[in-house]
């Protein structure tokens, strides 16, 4: 069965950043030759219409997505380089929908984020370096997210990836803090090495592949879509590798490739730096979108073509997932730097996601995934916050402030719910996730639920000695005439507020769409 | 779908879906919002007259609802009284099935009444107290806050809704603890509240994961995934209360670590009633969170917010008594809790220190008695509690607010004459809790007491359960009226200064005394013994509830006269208590209290600094983790990233070395070939002579070595 054309929206959502990237490259090309100073906030504009845009067709998607079916819908599917059987093949399940419109929510609010009004912004602050060049490469990055998560052509899937990760090496080491350089670099490298993998991967499914048809019709003898990779092939039987089962084999590579993404233990140390480093927006994007991208690739790529090698590893997965939720806490807890800590809390946070897609039952993985969608929610939320006090102080040592409650009420207050959306308080969009994956993922690991339902504990209690020594207690004079919150920083947050609290009470509307996908999936593993 | 939801309850038998129940936690909700995001503007245009009207409104309307619920309660038969309310979906995924639904019946119902009742008058006497308060407007919003989370709490119909209470109750503890947050002192107490809460939070979520696995169909999947018989939906599972008094049978046999699975649910279960409910070893944030306002003191940790646990036993009663094992535990930590902190309370000065420590240990009998299945005492010693607890805490508050923030008895003294209806309100209440007869304290206590003596459940002896709770309940009568003495009695020995602002309440506090003062003196005619041959409604109207549990409740079988010796030994230790108090304290004349504390010193010192307990905890937990994360911190630093630095580095040097191979290896090849072919090139060029007559001899010679060659060699 060929998967037709039905819909173009993915395309234009995918492509409406890349067409804003053109208009302000011809703008600037046409006032440089008119002689005339391009204006950087017509560009600023520009960018602000061309992530508003995916935003807009996003809740189309919403609206018009049928969660009752797990069959890939919204498809636009035609023959891309027929030579290596490559095809532009993209289209949404439940997973890729939730994943698209957390995107292009992020993406808009980061970019909202980069503008310098609505506030007081001062001269080396990012958002006044170069900023059409910063906008070219924000819109690229976009752009690639989206396609990351639209792609179902394995090849198109690895293009997207890799055009995602040359603007955000920019990004970061272009406005980035006094390490940009190593953190830049660091992270570069790290994901390269990923790539690598799963680009060997990717050939060695390839060669593997049974023969079958393009959309077209023409017969071929291999090939990278991945629906057909997941429905005709079987790689558990396939013949070894250098000595070793191919399966298991693939499925390592990808998933380190993916654990990097995550980042997983013991690969999660370029993440701290490139935070620290990142500016806000930046930061925003990365916590927010582009870690999800290696728990998705792991659900999109990993489970869906290899269930076998999936039930092999699922122990495994399940520890370094645990790994992830305790020693993360740990580590977070013992940060001076706000914005490590954040760093550190979200490697723990993502480890509910390696334990709950682990546990291989509905709630764990249904769980998992929603604890994408709330750590997508509260941790551009905390890096956005930890830059309104950066932007204020110009420092982020947790020790340095003191007593801010009495200066900067709202922004305490707004800090108040965000920590406590983090540190799972039911009621708060984090509860959601977390429960739900325990609950899974008990059924399949006893000891390993108990162990890591202690970060619960450690979580609230470095969150709440945090409040205490930044906000609480004897007011730090230094900080006496701190200014609240500014327009920009209330446009940024407080959307991400009401979501947290409303999908915090009633996460419905998330489940409802990934729910009918997800278990698909997880009876296909159980089943293999 | 959500039609679909609504149909199915209505087929359960045994309940009256109403569609008014979300209101009553709802109002606080709306109240709660907008003084906290319109307060700050409110109170400096308006002052403080909209906050309160606020607050205490939605507080008395939802009050109102609640009191019409329960009449149309009391007119439903005794087997289907029930009413339930279906608002959303909640949590639909796989066999999980939570809705934000409420369900009132006999036990929520009385909760609530508790909440709403006590809750709207406490909020009428903050009006007073806090007075002249700069955040006025949180304070209120706060407490509105609290009153929604602990109405989820009790009102939810499945565990999710109400560990949504569970832990709103804890944040809403957290921030009224808090609330003088320039204090640093006043904002730890309440991270300690929060962070020793979510230890007991742990056990909770813990026991519900295994109770939600063992209801389970997907059973199967322990161990490997050899099991084929996979199913998406367990079917089973439940998260809804009344679904799970029907389903024990599911539970039944199974072990988990060696331990049966229920044992061990009720045992998790319990970590998390005694963090909420401060029992052992869990009860060290409820004396620190005395830092918080004193309505705060009464509302949340005396009469409401700390009777969770309690209620989340009796809840569950159908669970706990299948399990000897865990009645036991709650049973005897109930009453060593009700004693130990009784000791505690011996020696305190600080008047609201010595209410933290008597709450513990009421609690503590509380726990003694749904432990040893007398889940309806439990329930109704909850019941009485929060009339003279949160009547003795707002007299406190009334003392502190006249004494102008006073709380060290050592200072007070003679506040009878200048306090008159503060006195009387607490003397009451003081009687109450003391157990003397005929107050409400002597109903409920000594119920208690007689059913741990006569229980056949717990694997401990009742007499020896009673023994301890006797014991606790001489001390609080001693130290009950050792307060009453310190503070009210003989000279004021407060400064010249303070003496002269020392003011009776205003009405708007009086009165509130009054109206928990009276109840808590006259409340327990409602569950009279049946020793007396009186009618007991209490314990009929909670009946229905802990139908589930009847069955399994034994009794030891003592008789009549039995149970009569020990009512009057009850009586008897209430009066003693007093007597020695009122022969120690009274008029601060008494040197014995002085001469004991210099015969014994060291007993006075362990006591009096709370048996080091919370230095014990800061030099192994804390401490112990405080360690954890710094090695852990540096392992991150230097061997996790250290080996991504190293391989960095190491890539550097191979590169370093790879481009020296490059140049002086490969690049020194061709240059050495270069040099060659240009010495060659120079040998080559003195060939290059120019005569014509050595190039025909060169070509000459070649051609014969040629010639020779292949004669040679062919």
């Amino acid at each position: 069965m060929e998967l037709q054309t039905t819909s173009t929206l993915l395309t234009w959502m995918i492509f409406t950043p890349i067409i804003g990237v053109g208009v302000i490259l011809l703008y600037s090309a046409v006032s440089y030759l008119a002689g005339s100073k391009a204006s950087d906030d017509f560009s600023r504009v520009i960018a602000l219409v061309a992530s508003a845009a995916p935003l807009v067709m996003g809740i189309k998607l919403w609206m018009d997505f049928d969660g009752a079916t797990d069959q890939v819908q919204f498809v636009h599917h035609f023959v891309w380089i027929r030579s290596f059987n490559i095809e532009y093949f993209v289209g949404a399940d439940g997973i890729s929908v939730s994943m698209i419109i957390l995107t292009v929510l992020i993406s808009l609010i980061a970019l909202v984020a980069s503008m310098p009004w609505f506030g007081k912004v001062d001269d080396h602050h990012f958002s006044q370096k170069s900023p059409r060049g910063y906008l070219v490469l924000f819109l690229l990055l976009e752009a690639g997210m989206l396609g990351v998560f639209c792609a179902l052509d394995f090849f198109l899937f690895y293009v997207f990836w890799e055009v995602m990760l040359l603007p955000m090496y920019f990004l970061i080491g272009i406005w980035g803090g006094p390490r940009k350089e190593y953190a830049a670099i660091k992270f570069f490298l790290y994901t390269l090495a990923g790539s690598v993998l799963m680009l060997l991967a990717m050939i060695a499914i390839y060669y593997n592949s049974q023969p079958t048809t393009l959309v077209d019709g023409t017969l071929v003898d291999h090939t990278f879509n991945l629906l057909k990779l997941q429905l005709e092939n079987n790689f558990w039987t396939a013949a070894p590798v250098l000595g070793f089962r191919f399966a298991p084999l693939v499925w390592v590579m990808l998933f380190i490739g993916f654990a990097i993404k995550i980042p997983m233990f013991p690969f999660h140390t370029w993440l701290p730096d490139a935070h620290v480093e990142a500016p806000t927006p930046i930061s925003v994007i990365l916590a927010g979108v582009l870690l999800k991208m290696g728990t998705y690739g792991i659900l999109r790529i990993n489970f869906a073509l290899l269930p076998e090698a999936t039930k092999w590893a699922a122990l495994g997965m399940a520890v370094f997932g645990v790994i992830n939720i305790v020693y993360g806490a740990f580590v977070a807890m013992a940060q001076k730097d706000l914005k490590k800590l954040v760093a550190y809390s979200s490697i723990s946070h993502m480890g509910f996601c390696l334990l709950g897609m682990a546990a291989l039952t509905p709630q764990g993985i249904s769980g998992a995934m929603f604890q994408m969608w709330s750590h997508g929610l509260v941790s551009p939320m905390l890096f956005l916050l930890v830059g309104v006090v950066y932007d204020r102080a110009h420092h982020r040592d947790i020790e340095g402030f003191g007593g801010l409650a009495q200066v900067v009420p709202e922004y305490t207050g707004i800090t108040g719910l965000a920590f406590m959306a983090s540190l799972g308080l039911p009621g708060l969009v984090g509860f959601v996730g977390e429960f739900t994956v325990f609950l899974g993922a008990l059924q399949t690991f006893r000891v390993l639920t108990i162990i890591s339902a202690t970060g619960i504990i450690i979580t609230a209690a470095y969150y709440l000695w945090t409040m205490q020594r930044m906000y609480l207690g004897k007011l730090n004079d230094k900080y006496s005439s701190l200014p609240d919150m500014f327009w920009r920083e209330r446009f940024t947050l407080y959307p991400l507020a009401v979501m947290i609290i409303v999908f915090g009470f009633y996460p419905m509307p998330i489940f409802d769409l990934i729910n009918t996908s997800l278990h698909q999936l997880v009876r296909s593993i159980i089943g293999a | 779908m959500e039609h679909a939801a609504v149909e199915a309850v209505r087929g359960i038998e045994g309940m009256t879906e109403v569609s008014y129940l979300w209101l009553i936690p709802v109002l606080p909700l709306i109240g709660a919002f907008i003084n906290g995001v319109f307060g700050a503007h409110i109170q400096k245009r308006a002052g403080i007259r909209p906050i309160h009207t606020l607050a205490v409104g939605v507080m008395t309307v939802a009050c109102l609802i609640a009191w019409a619920s329960f009449f149309k309660l009391v007119t439903l038969p005794a087997e289907g009284r029930a009413l339930y309310d279906h608002v959303f979906r909640m949590l639909h995924v796989g066999s999980l099935k939570a809705n934000m639904a409420f369900y009132l019946d006999p036990l929520s119902m009385t909760m609530v009444l508790i909440i709403t009742t006590i809750g709207t008058l406490i909020h009428v006497y903050s009006i007073g107290y806090m007075h002249g308060e700069k955040a006025y407007w949180r304070f209120f919003s706060y407490l509105n806050l609290f009153v929604f989370a602990m109405l989820l709490l009790v009102m939810g119909d499945n565990f999710v809704v109400m560990f949504f209470g569970w832990e709103g109750v804890g944040l809403c503890s957290y921030l009224l603890i808090g609330f003088w947050y320039d204090d640093v002192e006043k904002a730890k107490a309440g991270m300690k509240a929060f962070i020793v809460n979510r230890f007991g939070d742990f056990g909770f979520l813990a026991g519900l994961l295994l109770l939600f696995w063992g209801l389970g169909g997907v059973w199967a999947l322990q161990g490997a995934w050899s099991g084929t018989e996979y199913t998406a939906d367990g079917g089973q599972s439940t998260m809804v209360f009344r679904e799970l008094a029907n389903r024990t049978d599911l539970l039944q046999g199974k072990e988990v670590w060696g331990i049966g699975l229920i044992t061990l649910v009720c045992i998790l279960f319990f970590v998390g009633a005694a963090g909420k409910s401060a029992q052992i070893p869990l009860y060290i944030w409820l004396p620190d969170a005395m830092a918080g306002p004193t309505p705060v003191s009464a509302l949340i940790h005396a009469a409401t917010m700390v009777t969770a646990g309690v209620y989340m036993v009796a809840r569950l009663n159908f669970l706990f008594a299948l399990s000897p094992v865990a009645m036991t535990v709650v049973a005897t930590v109930g009453a060593l809790t009700a004693l130990f902190a009784a000791t505690i309370g011996l020696f305190q000065y600080d008047i609201k220190k010595v209410l933290a420590y008597s709450t513990v240990s009421q609690l503590g009998f509380m726990f003694l008695g749904v432990g040893v299945g007398a889940y309806w005492v439990g329930i109704f010693h909850l019941l009485t509690h929060a009339c003279f607890k949160g009547a003795l805490f707002l007299c406190s508050g009334s003392v502190i607010h006249g004494m102008g923030g006073e709380q060290d008895m050592r200072k007070m003294g003679g506040l009878g004459k200048l306090m008159p209806q503060t006195y009387r309100t607490y003397l009451l209440a003081t009687a109450a809790i003391a157990g003397f007869p005929f107050f409400s304290g002597f109903f409920s206590k000594d119920e208690i007491l007689w059913k741990a003596f006569d229980n056949g459940n717990t694997l401990i002896p009742g007499p020896v359960l009673w023994f301890i709770g006797a014991v606790a309940a001489a001390c609080t009568s001693f130290y009950m009226f050792r307060s009453v003495y310190m503070t009210f009695s003989g000279e004021n020995r407060a400064d010249e200064e303070t003496k002269h602002h020392i003011h009776e309440s205003p009405v708007s506090m009086t009165g509130v005394l009054w109206a928990l003062g009276i109840p808590s003196a006259g409340i327990g005619v409602i569950g009279l013994p049946h020793l007396w041959h009186l009618p007991n409604f209490f314990e009929h109207w909670l009946d229905p509830v802990m139908a589930g549990s009847h069955h399994l409740v034994k009794s030891a079988g003592y008789s009549h006269g039995v149970e009569w010796a020990l009512m009057l030994t009850s009586v008897a230790i209430a009066f003693g208590g007093w007597y020695l108090a009122r022969l120690f304290f009274k008029d601060a004349r008494s040197p014995v209290p002085r001469q004991m504390l210099e015969r014994f010193p060291k007993i006075h010192r362990v006591v009096f600094n709370k048996y080091y307990v919370d230095e014990f905890y800061a030099a192994t937990v804390i401490a112990g983790s405080m360690r954890l994360m710094n090695i852990l911190r540096a392992f991150d630093d230097l061997v996790v990233d250290g080996l991504v630095n190293l391989a960095g580095l190491l890539s550097r040097i191979a590169s370093y070395i790879s481009g020296a191979i490059d140049k002086y290896l490969v690049d020194g090849a061709v240059d050495l070939l270069a040099a060659v072919i240009l010495r060659i090139g120079q040998y080559v060029r003195s060939l290059q002579t120019g005569r014509l007559q050595s190039y025909l001899y060169g070509a000459l010679g070649g051609t014969l070595v040629f010639v020779a060659l292949n004669y040679l060699l062919f």
